[in-house]
């Protein structure tokens, strides 16, 4: 059973189709990518699940009950834009916006204090908003999203803004909140990102869904039986070993070590090509190159524009 | 505690802590003591030294004709010509010098007060009149009438209006139009300036709101109608708190410098230098007339009395209630305007129709202070969007009952349609962005059901 799901959803503005029928199922205790170009209707989708703007047709479930105006008090969601009040103190801000979700006072102290910690922002309280930099605003914001411990979970570009080690740090506490129950749906442009975190990812491009699935499946199926040898002795080895089965893609020499691509032909097996390799040269390593999110990224939407 | 309340203290405890709320508090009724305090103080201080005043009496008729005060001081020169005088002036140390040419009695414009300053009124007013007083008495001995004297104190009849409000149990009240439309004019001006301050604050409060983003975060846990009665709510009450800190604390500057610098008298001099004349302004004579100066105490204790019986009490409590009221009824319309809007450049459109009746308001209530029971008085005192103004102005000359009941009434009755109808608006506005709206577009938000 999926924890969230949108179906067909539709939302047209100016007479531009922004979402075009765009599906999605969230399963429980997950990560959830949702990935595509600027523009493409990511935060459309984004505000429409948090019924900020209205979809002109399509539903919403959440458990698998239609998605009520209540049921948004059980998601959490960090704008992409901050949405803070910048003349006010940090702490003082923090307590308010979380009393205002339902916790106590004494419940807000404690969990802020925790997550001041967490974050190494123990300094700021007194702070205002207004004297931090983005990145710093971007904390406070994402504390304030998950203070109250929502089931779901949205960010809208959680990263941007954030420095390396921040960066390792947020995607360190969102690794946790999917352990410890919680179903996080996120937008981002950085695919290191949704390799390391996500489960699931849906890509979308001009309002429709190009891409959907386990990140795994779609992995395998852009891979495309391609090897990478690096091994030290003569670089020419492949000349006489190469065969109808096997192709050279690239070749390259660093000092003594040598790097070679190989793609497999009529469902060749690497173990075949090494052993006509293993006598001949000293083998390093050998690997299947599996395309990165980002390759996949950019020929979906590269693919998908020439479709057109 | 309910959310709806958590909203309202922040919106309050944020404002009451800025700078420009701390300021105001402080410089309000320090302006507000200062425009009644310096004036007098300054009259008084100008006035504390005798003013000499040498006086070329080329007609030589009026030696020692007027009448000497306790600042204001003759000296009958002779043989001194007007140009060497004017030429010592400066070394002389004459406060002016007062020049009466020999053709005085047929031409009124014969007598010139030089003086490097500008003498007030009340020193004009003493030497003219005493002068006058003087001729007249002169001319009409040229008659040769019997028993003169006498026969002009006994026509000598002074008047002095006291106005007394009937009400409608047959109590008499006594009342002065003057006080009444001080304080008539002071409270609807109060109350149009802190529906403007104050509700622009809440449209600036909505704009800030909606531009953050700060609303897409907050609408997961509160309902639109929530904060935007919440902002309104906190904002009436930083209203109220500043209308508080202002009345207590201008009383209380007053007191102290009253007691500080009019240890004496709550007289100004220039009101002594009148008293005196009035005193003193029977005939050329110099002898005051007791009954006289009775009568003149009697003037300034009628104004005092008068103060005192308007009720400070129905006063404090209509202001209360129409500065809610028409607060309460333009804040909604602020907020709807706020989130109409993407920035507070875009806010002029619509705040013609919100400035607009205001303004008229106080048109009107200026009309209103000069006849309170006119038909326009009476009909903008119904009229909600100007009733506040208008009605806050009439009702220190007394209105009928039924009128203020009904007046209020309508009030809240508004009040409650237009908070309806921002609602309807600021929940749609405050989660659009990027769009120029029109008035059909508002239109159309406020036919959304729901």
């Amino acid at each position: 059973m999926y924890l969230f799901q949108a179906e067909e959803i539709v939302k047209q503005y100016n007479g531009t189709l922004a979402l075009d029928k765009v599906s999605m199922n969230v399963p429980g205790q997950s990560i959830y990518g949702l990935l595509g170009p600027n523009g493409a209707g990511k935060t459309t989708l984004i505000r429409i699940i948090n019924r900020i703007t209205a979809p002109d047709s399509g539903r919403l479930f959440l458990n698998g009950r239609k998605l009520e105006s209540e049921d948004i008090y059980h998601i959490g969601y960090l704008p992409e834009e901050r949405g803070l009040y910048k003349k006010m103190k940090v702490g003082e801000q923090a307590v308010y916006l979380a009393r205002l979700k339902g916790l106590s006072r004494q419940e807000a102290l404690t969990r802020l204090k925790y997550w001041f910690e967490v974050f190494e922002i123990r300094g700021w309280w007194n702070k205002k908003i207004e004297e931090l930099s983005k990145g710093m605003q971007q904390k406070i914001q994402f504390i304030v999203t998950i203070l109250h411990e929502p089931k779901l979970m949205i960010f809208d570009e959680p990263f941007s803004g954030f420095d390396p080690i921040n960066t390792a740090i947020l995607k360190k506490e969102v690794l946790a909140l999917r352990e410890n129950g919680a179903t996080v749906i996120f937008s981002t442009h950085d695919m290191g990102s949704v390799e390391e975190l996500c489960d699931h990812i849906t890509l979308i491009d001009k309002g429709r869904t190009i891409l959907q699935g386990t990140i795994n499946d779609i992995r395998s199926a852009y891979k495309s039986d391609t090897y990478e040898i690096r091994f030290m002795g003569d670089i020419h080895v492949f000349k006489p070993v190469l065969n109808a089965n096997f192709e050279l893609l690239e070749q390259s020499v660093s000092g003594e070590t040598c790097t070679s691509k190989i793609r497999m032909l009529h469902h060749a097996q690497g173990n075949e090509l090494l052993a006509m390799l293993i006598n001949k040269v000293h083998i390093l390593s050998f690997n299947e190159l599996i395309p990165s999110m980002n390759d996949i990224f950019i020929r979906a939407v590269k693919g998908n524009s020439t479709e057109k | 505690m309910s959310k709806i309340s958590l909203i309202i203290q922040r919106e309050y405890i944020t404002r009451v802590r800025k700078r420009s709320f701390i300021i105001m508090s402080v410089l309000g009724p320090v302006l507000f003591a200062g425009m009644m305090i310096v004036p007098a103080w300054l009259s008084q201080v100008e006035e504390m030294d005798v003013k000499r005043i040498a006086v070329v009496d080329s007609s030589n008729m009026f030696r020692n004709v007027i009448p000497e005060t306790e600042i204001l001081k003759f000296d009958y020169l002779e043989n001194v010509s007007l140009e060497t005088l004017k030429k010592t002036y400066a070394q002389s140390g004459y406060y002016g010098i007062l020049y009466i040419s020999h053709i005085v009695t047929y031409d009124p414009n014969s007598v010139i007060l030089y003086s490097d300053k500008q003498p007030n009124l009340a020193t004009k007013l003493h030497i003219s009149n005493a002068m006058e007083e003087y001729i007249k008495s002169l001319k009409l001995s040229t008659y040769d009438i019997k028993d003169l004297d006498m026969i002009l104190r006994s026509i000598k009849t002074d008047i002095n209006i006291r106005t007394i409000k009937l009400s409608e149990n047959g109590r008499e009240k006594e009342s002065s139009t003057g006080i009444a439309m001080a304080v008539g004019y002071a409270g609807g001006l109060l109350i149009y300036m802190f529906i403007f301050i104050f509700g622009a604050q809440v449209m600036r409060g909505v704009i800030e709101e909606k531009t953050n983003r700060i609303v897409e975060v907050v609408i997961s846990s509160v309902r639109p109608f929530q904060l935007m009665m919440g902002k309104i709510t906190g904002i009436a009450l930083v209203g109220l708190s500043q209308f508080l800190i202002w009345t207590v604390s201008t009383f209380l500057l007053v007191s102290i410098a009253k007691a500080v610098l009019f240890p004496e008298l709550n007289l100004t001099s220039t009101e002594k230098v009148l008293t005196q004349d009035i005193m003193s302004s029977g005939q050329a004579a110099v002898s005051p007339e007791p009954e006289e100066s009775a009568a003149n105490m009697q003037e300034v204790y009628t104004a005092l009395e008068a103060l005192k019986n308007i009720d400070f009490l129905v006063m404090i409590g209509s202001f209360l209630f129409y500065f809610l009221g028409g607060y309460l009824l333009y804040a909604s319309l602020f907020a709807a305007v706020g989130a109409a809007v993407d920035n507070e450049t875009d806010t002029q459109q619509f705040m013609l129709p919100i400035t607009v009746p205001l303004i008229l308001a106080i048109f009107v209530m200026i009309s209103a202070i000069n006849s309170p029971g006119s038909p326009v008085s009476f009909w903008f005192s119904l009229i909600p969007f100007t009733s506040s103004v208008v009605m806050m102005a009439r009702i220190p000359f007394g209105v009928p009952v039924w009128e203020v009941v009904l007046s209020m009434a309508i009030l809240v009755l508004t009040f409650l349609g237009t908070t309806w109808m921002a609602a309807k608006i600021y929940r749609t506005g405050i989660l659009m962005y990027g769009k120029k709206v029109s008035y059909r577009e508002l239109a159309k938000w406020i036919r959304y059901k729901g």
